[in-house]
């Protein structure tokens, strides 16, 4: 597999062979391989059950895979735990975004990290720390001092990403971030994706949205009930195609229904 | 639609053309102020009028805070006090500070479980066990005070720490575990007191003397005044200048000097009042003492942040990293703690402990304080404040209806009303809290 895709793309940050996991009888990964490389959009994509959530959470630590090989940086490594998983520098930002309604910006965004000044928290230097973050990410958030239950959908997704970013992770992994968005909401996440991806990071975004991966993504790993369905580099392939991959046919509903509207605007 | 009039005042919005023009004048502008007043939509509040109209906006939308509570007291107070003139008396309110101490304690521990959305219901059964250790571990068995103190909160502990680990381990609800705890510890409560039933407390006991005949001398009441505004007024100022330094908006020196006003007068006049009878006692100090240490552990610390997550959502808190049992077990083990320490002020304040020690009233009573000072029952928001001015209230009512000479049943059936309306208040605010986009 050579990506041409991404010319920031440098090494392979994460890797995995042969993962499997299963869930009573329902074998929901088999022998998944996938490769994440610095300064890469990687889209994970697939039917609902394709087992996207499944592989996320297996990364995540929240799952921990029955098989395989997971390597990062070049190291095997196994991850029990989400806390194993940030320590590394894989972070997580779930598709409910695991924001508490009610702390304020700053709370949420140093959860489980809080700043110290002798032994109380330094409150001070986690606002500033908070407006830097925010600015380097345009992120346009009116205060930090506000409950997140204040805020707007793209607001609350900035804060969760940006959150992500403070450990200074390898590997971030989004999980639907414009699923619940609006129009302008949307782009400005998609825009914080390719911030991401400037800084180096290797991102994992797992979206149903055809035109969102198409827009930042530079690779596409399709699974399909379980099992890798072909990797596609975004420049050289077709939304068509990654359909295709996804449904498992070239014929299926999407293709059939697009085909019947070409055929509709010919008649006339 | 006629052509616009050249006269007519310019449309509320800015137009983008001067916008444009104006660009530089803007950016410099925002530079000059402070890092998080830079978004245009923020509301800009100035001065004490800022200040003020912040305050109301926050009431409208449901953030009521400690103000029900507050209310209440006034209006408690002056019922009681054109009823029966002697009520505001010093040498009533010296007794409303005894009285209150120690369930006030063991309302700062049902704080606690409260913020994690949990609950205790075995408070007054645990208190009651700690008070029949510590008799009987120092009248029966001879221990020094301070063995029988320790060994009395080792119970609280332990208890605290059976708690966290069935919950922890087995999930099972804390309703039902300190269901059970009510009537398992109520039990082990009448087999540790055996067949005496009653062991009084000698009266010159180090435990009897502190909970009903130390006070602080007026000077050194004053004196703690004076430290109290002083660290205020230092931690305010300390914060601003680090603010200042690190570029963010800072409360203006007069805001600060006027709030360390209300507080001095806030807390000198009840002093003043209390001098004029025995003055302020040491065991209610302590308590107001601890309310202070937890209300600093709770904001100041990452453990206080974890709580407030866990009671916000649980989930997130996990995913943060946040150690979720470690904090329930400390929690649960905190409560049954405050708990045995208010048994122990209870012991020492009544210098007896008999059958029916921490039993009826206590254990509701400290549940109805935490509620009533503004704690919600649903999790994540609170005060260690709201034991304080839950417990005033409580006691307040008690000591007001008994002054009336009026029967148990109708402080009884007073207290359940206040009580329903606390929680409805908090019901009511939680929705509008809601509705208003402050969760």
């Amino acid at each position: 597999m050579t990506a041409t895709a991404s010319p920031v793309a440098t090494s392979t940050v994460l890797s995995m062979e042969g993962i499997s996991k299963r869930f009573g009888a329902v074998q929901a990964l088999e022998d998944i391989e996938l490769d994440v490389r610095a300064g890469e959009v990687l889209a994970l994509v697939g039917d609902n059950g394709a087992g996207k959530s499944t592989l996320v959470k297996a990364i995540a630590g929240v799952y921990t895979p029955d098989d395989g090989v997971m390597t990062f940086d070049g190291r095997t490594v196994r991850v029990t735990t989400p806390v194993e998983a940030q320590r590394l520098g894989i972070a997580t930002v779930f598709q409910d975004l695991a924001l508490c309604d009610n702390l304020d910006v700053v709370a949420n965004l140093f959860l489980g990290r809080e700043l110290h000044k002798g032994r109380s928290l330094d409150e001070v230097e986690m606002e500033r720390a908070s407006w830097e973050l925010l600015r380097q990410l345009s992120a346009k958030i009116p205060s930090v001092r506000i409950p997140v239950a204040s805020l707007s959908g793209g607001q609350r997704q900035t804060v969760a990403i940006a959150r992500s970013l403070l450990g200074e992770p390898k590997v971030v992994m989004l999980d639907e971030p414009t699923a619940a968005l609006g129009v302008a909401q949307t782009a400005e996440v998609l825009n914080l994706v390719e911030r991401l991806r400037e800084r180096g990071l290797a991102v994992i975004l797992i979206s149903h949205n055809m035109a969102d991966v198409m827009a930042v993504a530079d690779r596409v790993a399709v699974l399909r009930l379980g099992r890798n369905n072909g990797i596609f580099n975004v420049a050289e392939t077709t939304a068509q195609d990654i359909i295709a991959a996804i449904t498992g046919a070239t014929t299926n509903a999407v293709s059939e229904r697009a085909a019947r509207r070409t055929e509709q605007e010919g008649q006339p | 639609m006629t052509t616009s009039n050249p006269d007519s005042t310019p449309p509320p919005e800015p137009d983008p053309a001067v916008g444009r023009d104006s660009t530089g004048t803007i950016e410099e502008q925002r530079s000059g102020r402070p890092a998080d007043r830079q978004d245009e939509r923020l509301i800009a509040s100035h001065g004490i009028r800022g200040a003020v109209s912040g305050f109301t906006g926050r009431l409208r939308s449901g953030d009521l805070g400690s103000l029900p509570v507050v209310l209440g007291l006034i209006i408690i107070w002056g019922v009681f006090q054109s009823l029966n003139s002697s009520f505001l008396s010093s040498r009533n309110l010296v007794n409303l500070t005894l009285q209150s101490a120690s369930v006030g304690t063991i309302a700062i521990g049902v704080v606690l479980v409260l913020l994690l959305g949990e609950i205790d219901l075995s408070v007054g059964s645990v208190s009651g066990l700690a008070a029949a250790v510590l008799a009987v571990t120092l009248l029966n068995l001879h221990w020094p005070v301070v063995l029988a103190v320790l060994s009395a909160l080792a119970i609280g502990v332990v208890i605290g720490a059976f708690y966290g680990g069935l919950f922890n381990r087995f999930g099972v609800p804390s309703f039902v575990i300190t269901l059970s705890g009510l009537l398992g510890f109520l039990g082990l409560q009448l087999f540790v007191l055996g067949d005496e039933g009653t062991l009084n407390v000698p009266f010159d006991s180090a435990i009897v003397t502190f909970a009903q005949q130390t006070f602080l001398s007026p000077a050194v009441a004053y004196l703690v005044v004076g430290l109290a505004v002083a660290a205020y007024v230092l931690s305010r100022l300390r914060t601003s200048s680090a603010r200042a330094a690190a570029d963010l908006s800072t409360t203006p020196i007069t805001t600060i000097m006027v709030r360390a006003a209300s507080l001095a007068v806030l807390l000198a006049v009840p002093v003043a009042v209390l001098n004029r009878d025995r003055g302020v006692s040491v065991m209610f100090l302590f308590f107001i003492g601890l309310v202070v240490i937890m209300d600093l552990a709770l904001r100041r610390t990452s453990w206080g942040r974890a709580v407030f997550a866990v009671g916000g959502n649980v989930e997130a808190a996990r995913r943060a990293g946040i150690n979720v049992k470690r904090i329930y077990l400390s929690v649960f083990v905190l409560c049954s703690t405050f708990a045995a320490l208010g048994g122990i002020l209870a012991a020492g304040r009544l210098a007896a402990v008999n059958q029916s020690s921490g039993g009826t009233d206590t254990n509701l009573n400290a549940i109805a304080a935490a509620v009533i000072g503004g704690t919600s029952l649903f999790g994540g928001r609170g005060s260690a404040y709201s034991a304080l001015l839950g417990i005033l209230v409580i006691q307040s009512i008690s000591s007001g209806l008994s002054l009336l000479s009026l029967d148990s049943s109708i402080r009884y059936m007073v207290t359940g009303a206040v009580l329903l309306l606390a929680v409805t208040i908090d019901s009511l605010s939680r929705r509008s809290r809601a509705a208003h986009g402050r969760a």
